[in-house]
């Protein structure tokens, strides 16, 4: 890690260290400055890096966890689940299909109400072998009560990770929270990145408090029971409750993250780039955000209205906010950097979700148009956002388009 | 020389002196839901009085998991988790490591507190064997994994398992008309792979519920010894094993007398054999045919003669041929020719 120290003045005022780091160092650092006290790792691309950081970290005398490598993903997940219920702030992730192999302990974890805070180095699922990014891995939870947030930065990746444990282990949540960095563009790239200063760190994040659920030999208590029929339905329903309230609890932690650190995010959920003026606007998740912005300048300069919403938090859905943000546009192009196969106008899963959200959420509907790109680490291009972008266009005036097309695929 | 685990004292349970000084709290009560005559049950509530108060349980999917607690009913004294059913081995790691991490961190009262896993036989013996051998690789963890062995996924309705005993008839191995044996599979020897494969676990014992004093003092010793321990308890089973449930305890001991059921404990690298198992090993107890045990069984009424002379055979193989008899499956050279 190249440390960079700011000029004294400076320092007194924000307290930060500034450092070039990739985004797994980022949220390795989260780790450190939020005083996990469990972490497993077990060996996956691309995610793994953070675990070599976390490794380093231990070894250094810089952080003070238990630090376990475990024999597969599953055991994995499960170490930390258990080690929350007694108590213990906890991280951990993977990748790909080892997110996968783990999938029984990741359904589990949130009907437990167990904060479990970890990384999904997005990467595509096996076969065929794929080191890059997909974002079918850490979608596979969506309905089981995970919260999903998709990071494009170093620097969001660290303050999300430090707001991950606000959200997850606030006593009306307890319930787990993946963070999704795309595998290698933003696992393996390295940016500017301000860190915290500790205290400040501590300020913000008191420690996890398991409070009654406490398995404890002073707390007797019999967790997860056998319940059956008369009792799993309302059991489900609590989950669903959090569901109800996660939008305004996120709100909570990014004004007070705004208070303390003094970064802004404004709004939480999706964050919106030349959309005041835009006529259509493309959306997506994740570190695509680099090419459309870059791909939206030069269109804009060409004087085409085009603007970008990149969807932050996927659960909790912001699904009424979404819908007013993009009813104002002509149409909506929806990048998928995943598959659906076989679902409702054969898009990809984030474009379903936005016609959903549409259906109920917005009184004009505009058209939304279904990208598939950038699977398996393909990069999606300057040249691919304007052939998109075209389409979308075409649909704002009317003209009907495939509601779903795969773009910047080979001959 | 040094090393670098990092070992914790553990309560330093001393053995009952007789069944008179076992105190009298129950840490495993009422409310369970287990069959008539359930040895594993029984084995519950042993290694509950057995570790005392200042104990968790984690308890991996099973007969001992959907039997046991109903909500608003479970018999449970002590702080008690369900686990998933391979995650035996991982559920108690990660107590073991939230509790040693707080301790250290001055967040939680630093007092040695038992950690024990259950797993039964498919749970332990199969799905969870992986996740085990792992935590038993970690010595910094004071930890004992207990997989109570009813020869069958019992809860489901009766499937072999790993453990199930050769040709016995399961809901997955029913005689038929053609093939009288389904289940061409010998017992998995667990207590051994944990020795064998883990050479820096300090105790892998066997235990039955016929012998309950000593299955607790056992327990009381694995929780003391420090590091990951485990301890392989054989059940019988009513429902799985068909029988009446006033023989559960006599078919305990038949399987020992047998020498189906070796008991043994090893104890930092050395191995002591106990109860009849010692005295079959020195010769001053004769095995009892192993058709006094079959024959007790519905699980085994498809037996033809050539069958029990089959199971017979293995059983004296394993003690007159294995180079630890009753334990570890090797020959001599100079024997095997």
């Amino acid at each position: 890690m190249a440390t960079v120290t700011l000029p004294v003045e400076e320092k007194k005022k924000s307290n930060e260290q500034e450092a070039l780091i990739t985004g797994a160092e980022a949220i390795a650092i989260a780790c450190k400055l939020a005083n996990v006290d469990v972490v497993t790792a077990y060996p996956i691309r691309p995610y793994d890096t953070v675990m070599q950081y976390i490794s380093q970290l231990v070894a250094d005398g810089e952080m003070d966890c238990e630090y376990i490598v475990a024999e597969g993903e599953h055991s994995q997940f499960e170490i930390v689940k258990h080690a929350s219920v007694c108590g213990a702030r906890v991280f951990c992730g993977s990748s790909g299909v080892g997110w996968m192999y783990a999938m029984e302990a990741l359904t589990v974890t949130p009907a437990l109400r167990v904060p479990l805070v970890c990384m999904v180095g997005n990467r595509a699922l096996d076969d065929p072998g794929a080191f890059g990014v997909e974002h079918n891995d850490a979608l596979a939870v969506r309905d089981l009560g995970w919260m999903l947030t998709w990071v494009d930065s170093a620097q969001e990746a660290l303050d999300t990770a430090l707001i991950a444990y606000r959200v997850a282990e606030d006593r009306r949540m307890f319930v787990p929270l993946a963070i999704s960095c795309d595998g290698a563009f933003l696992t393996h790239s390295q940016a500017l990145v301000k860190i915290p200063a500790a205290e400040q760190v501590k300020k913000f994040l008191p420690r996890y408090d398991r409070g009654d659920l406490l398995l404890h030999p002073d707390n007797v208590i019999s967790v997860a029971p056998q319940v059956n029929e008369d009792w799993v339905m309302e059991i489900r329903r609590q989950n669903y409750a959090v569901t109800e309230i996660a939008c305004d609890v996120i709100r909570e932690v990014y004004a007070d993250f705004e208070r303390t650190f003094g970064r802004k995010y404004g709004n939480p959920f999706f964050e919106e780039y030349m959309t005041e003026d835009a006529e259509v606007v493309l959306l997506g998740m994740g570190t695509l955000s680099t090419p459309v912005k870059v791909a939206i300048r030069k269109l804009r300069a060409e004087g085409k209205k085009v603007g970008f919403v990149r969807l932050r938090w996927f659960r909790p859905f912001a699904g009424p906010e979404l819908a007013k943000c993009l009813e104002r546009f002509k149409a909506v192009g929806v990048i998928d950097r995943d598959f659906s196969f076989g679902s409702p106008n054969l898009s990809g899963v984030v474009a379903t979700e936005v016609r959903s959200a549409m259906y109920t959420g917005s009184s004009t509907r505009p058209p939304v148009i279904g990208f598939i790109g950038g699977l398996g680490g393909r990069e999606v291009t300057v040249p691919d956002v304007e052939a998109m972008t075209d389409v979308v266009f075409q649909a704002a005036k009317g003209k009907a388009q495939p509601l779903t097309q795969w773009i910047g695929l080979r001959g | 020389m040094s090393t670098f685990v990092d070992e914790k004292p553990t309560q330093n349970l001393e053995a009952f002196k007789g069944v008179k000084k076992v105190p009298h709290e129950e840490y495993y009560t009422s409310g369970h839901r287990t069959c008539q005559g359930c040895e594993s049950a029984q084995i519950m509530k042993l290694m509950a009085k057995a570790a005392g108060p200042r104990t968790i349980v984690l308890g991996s999917t099973g007969c001992m998991y959907v039997a046991n607690t109903s909500y608003y009913a479970t018999p449970w004294g002590l702080p008690w988790m369900h686990t998933q059913l391979g995650s035996s081995g991982s559920s108690a790691l990660g107590a073991a490591a939230a509790f040693r991490v707080q301790m250290r961190k001055g967040v939680m009262k630093d007092e040695p507190i038992n950690v024990i896993a259950f797993c039964g036989d498919g749970g332990g013996a199969d799905m969870g064997l992986g996740a085990i051998s792992a935590t038993m690789c970690h010595p910094d963890y004071n930890l004992l994994i207990l997989m109570y062995d009813n020869e069958s996924y019992a809860n489901t309705d009766i499937q072999i398992s790993g453990t199930s005993p050769y040709g016995v008839n399961t809901s997955f191995s029913t005689p038929g008309k053609i093939k009288r044996i389904m289940n061409h599979r010998w017992k998995k020897n667990v207590a051994p792979l944990m020795l064998v494969g883990h050479p820096t676990v300090k105790y892998v014992g066997t235990i039955s519920t016929s012998y309950p004093l000593q299955a607790m003092n056992n327990v009381r010793k694995a929780l003391s010894i420090g590091g990951p321990t485990f301890i392989h308890c054989l059940n019988p089973c009513p429902k799985g094993w068909d029988f009446d449930p006033v023989l559960s305890f006599e078919l305990g001991e038949l399987a020992v007398n047998t020498g189906i059921w070796p008991l043994y404990e090893v104890e930092n690298g050395k191995l002591k054999l106990y109860g009849k198992t010692e005295q079959i090993a020195s010769g001053r107890f004769k095995r009892l045919p192993v058709r006094d045990y079959l024959l007790k069984q519905g699980r085994f009424a498809h037996f033809i003669d050539d069958d029990i002379d089959y199971f017979q055979s293995k059983i004296d193989e394993m003690w007159n041929k294995w180079l630890v008899p009753g334990i570890i499956p090797l020959q001599r050279e100079i024997e095997a020719e």
